[in-house]
């Protein structure tokens, strides 16, 4: 049974939908499985589990993980001060949040590299410390840190703002103290959209390139990506190889968002009750890698 | 246990919410702060529960200083006009939750907060409802929820913040009478807030009449009912007609009537529509008047007069009604039963 709806065309924008899916990410990904598919199972295992490949497995979902999570807490602090507090250049801070969006990402990368180098402004003051930041994996967690940073804020912030002040009111006139009505009220409120920006942010990480090549240093087994494995694999018009490599970061990635979504509405259902048919957070989407 | 504030004073920028208040509610009594919106009920609420600071003043529970208490030492149990239920707990771990955040040493251990909560539950006739989470209740079920978890840690005072306001008339007669018994088994000191006059006078012992930060009046319904001590009052509890006169020693001159007054100069006589008695002929004392609408509304019939250029409202009963049969246009006397004059500086 069809519902009436205020809007016409459920099956024209059903079509639409499908259609648009399948011209954008469908294709290309089914291409990308076919031509990995001309290596025997065999080559591809061993392609796939080669040792180079698997440090740069390592390093592109452990350094993105790193970064995620970082990102997870200093964003939500980020998220509620700008929420919560006034202070003077709010605004103004407000949106240098959006920079790195807006930054090309290989500017973001070289600025990086330059300020944490050796005699870089801040590079300068680590070293003598014996933390070494450009041209190490640590350089990559940076990188993808600024990179990553706006999600995790952006999707959080008008959660914030939707908290009732009088839920924390009611927590305190029950008894609880500042750290339970946090623990008990607040966090689980915000958990949902804190788990979307974490997944939001940990796709765009993984498919990060252009800032942390600059900032790598790209020693093979040490601070090399896949997504820059896969390009010097290109480059040796490595084809098959370079597909291998890509379809193990879309099955990994594809893994990783799958489980998180079904926490998130699993999570989500808990909250709303009834059955999550309201669920009103954004899917993550899968980027590229 | 009773709640006592002195000299509560309390400001938002400019605006002075609170001014001067002072007021006190012996344990087993279920006052109501009446006012208009703005009039600072809410904050001399949130003053006495601690959710805001006054800038001057004190508040006591039974004769102890608790002005500078934190929210969570005052033991108050309040209730909220949106409910404020915590939306990703179900309706038992709301209840619950008071209990669950005793510090570990006065914790109850799980069977007995089990218990409790039930209990709870089936005090509020909810216990069918459990594990349902907020967002499946209806507004009623939700208030009595957030009714239940207040009590739940078993609180001294009971403030309610205009606890029916978002409800529908039906549901909101049911809940009144509900807390009128609730309040009654419970022996604590309760205060509700409501702008609603009908709410005030039905439910509570007693009625304190805000008005800009000040108390109007303090008394039993029957009584700020009947003997309004401000115009402010007259005009908020129930409909009113305004007659402008001027003073003349002992008499007031409302167009040709003479009720009796103290006092010289300009002055406002208020006449509730239910004490007007309506005439086709003119007798000592009656004013003319002309008829312009008759509208029946439930139980009485509102006749709209027309006087001097002032709209009067008459309320008739049915009876009446049938034997006088009033037209639109006609010419009628009406007699005021009962007329209370002001000093119109008041």
């Amino acid at each position: 049974m069809r519902k009436a709806n205020v809007l016409p065309g459920l099956r024209l924008g059903l079509g639409y939908t499908l259609t648009y899916l399948s011209i954008l990410v469908l294709i290309p990904i089914a291409a990308l499985i076919l031509k990995s598919a001309s290596v025997s199972p065999e080559q591809f295992w061993q392609i796939a589990t080669g040792t180079r490949a698997m440090a740069s497995y390592r390093v592109t979902f452990g350094a993105s993980l790193i970064a995620a999570s970082i990102n997870a807490v200093f964003g939500l602090i980020v998220a509620w001060v700008l929420v919560r507090y006034t202070f003077p250049g709010k605004r103004l801070i407000d949106a240098l949040v959006d920079l790195p969006f807006a930054l090309p990402t290989a500017v973001a990368g070289i600025t990086l590299a330059t300020l944490y180098s050796g005699n870089g402004w801040i590079g300068q003051f680590l070293e003598p410390l014996g933390l070494k930041v450009a041209f190490t994996p640590l350089g990559i967690v940076v990188a993808l840190t600024f990179i990553t940073l706006p999600f995790v804020v952006r999707t959080l912030q008008p959660v914030i703002e939707d908290i009732e002040p009088e839920a924390e009111d009611a927590a305190a006139s029950l008894g609880a103290s500042r750290w339970q009505t946090w623990m008990r009220v607040i966090f689980p409120t915000i958990f949902p959209a804190l788990l979307t920006g974490f997944t939001l942010g940990l796709s765009r990480a993984i498919g990060e390139f252009g800032s942390v090549i600059f900032i790598a240093g790209n020693m093979p087994l040490i601070s090399e990506i896949t997504p820059l494995l896969i390009i010097s694999k290109l480059e040796q018009y490595d084809l098959p190889g370079a597909t291998v490599l890509a379809v193990v970061m879309l099955i990994v990635s594809f893994v990783l968002l799958l489980t998180i979504n079904i926490l998130q509405w699993w999570t989500a259902q808990r909250q709303s009750g009834d059955g999550g048919a309201s669920e009103p957070m954004p899917a993550p989407v899968v980027q590229a890698a | 246990m009773g709640i006592a504030v002195h000299g509560i004073t309390k400001r938002f920028g400019d605006f002075v919410a609170l001014d001067n208040v002072s007021l006190e509610i012996p344990t087993g009594e279920l006052v109501a702060l009446l006012g208009p919106s703005g009039c600072g009920k809410t904050t001399l609420l949130r003053i006495i529960a601690g959710m805001e600071s006054a800038d001057a003043g004190q508040v006591l529970f039974s004769g102890e200083e608790a002005t500078h208490l934190h929210a969570r030492e005052r033991q108050v149990g309040f209730v909220f006009q949106h409910y404020a239920l915590f939306r990703h707990m179900s309706v038992f771990e709301n209840v619950a939750f008071g209990l669950r955040v005793k510090p570990r040493g006065q914790r109850l251990p799980e069977p007995e907060i089990r218990e409790r909560v039930m209990s709870l539950l089936k005090l509020v006739q909810l216990d069918w409802l459990a594990q349902r989470y907020p967002s499946q209740l209806s507004g009623g079920q939700r208030q009595r929820i957030a009714l239940a978890r207040a009590l739940a840690v078993e609180p001294k005072v009971l403030l309610l913040d205009e606890p029916f306001g978002a409800l529908d008339t039906q549901v909101r007669k049911e809940l009144r009478r509900w807390l009128r018994r609730l309040h009654d088994e419970m022996h604590i000191a309760s205060i509700f807030v409501t702008h609603d006059q009908e709410e005030a006078l039905e439910v509570a012992d007693r009625v304190v009449v805000l008005n800009r930060g000040q108390i109007e009046q303090v008394g039993s319904p029957d009584e700020v009912y009947a003997h309004p001590a401000s115009p402010f009052v007259f005009r908020f509890l129930g409909n009113v007609n305004v007659f402008h006169s001027r003073m003349h020693g002992a008499w007031a001159d409302v167009a040709q009537e003479v009720p009796r007054t103290e006092g010289h100069g300009d002055s406002i006589a208020f006449v509730r529509p239910h004490d007007i008695e309506l005439e086709r002929k003119q007798a000592t004392g009656s004013i003319k008047a002309q008829v312009r609408h008759v509208q029946p509304i439930g139980p009485t019939v509102r006749v709209e007069l027309e006087h001097d250029g002032e709209i009067v409202e008459v309320d008739l009963t049915r009876d009446r009604h049938e034997t006088l049969r009033l037209q639109s246009g006609e010419t009628v006397w009406m007699r005021p039963r009962q007329v209370k004059v002001f000093s119109a500086k008041a």
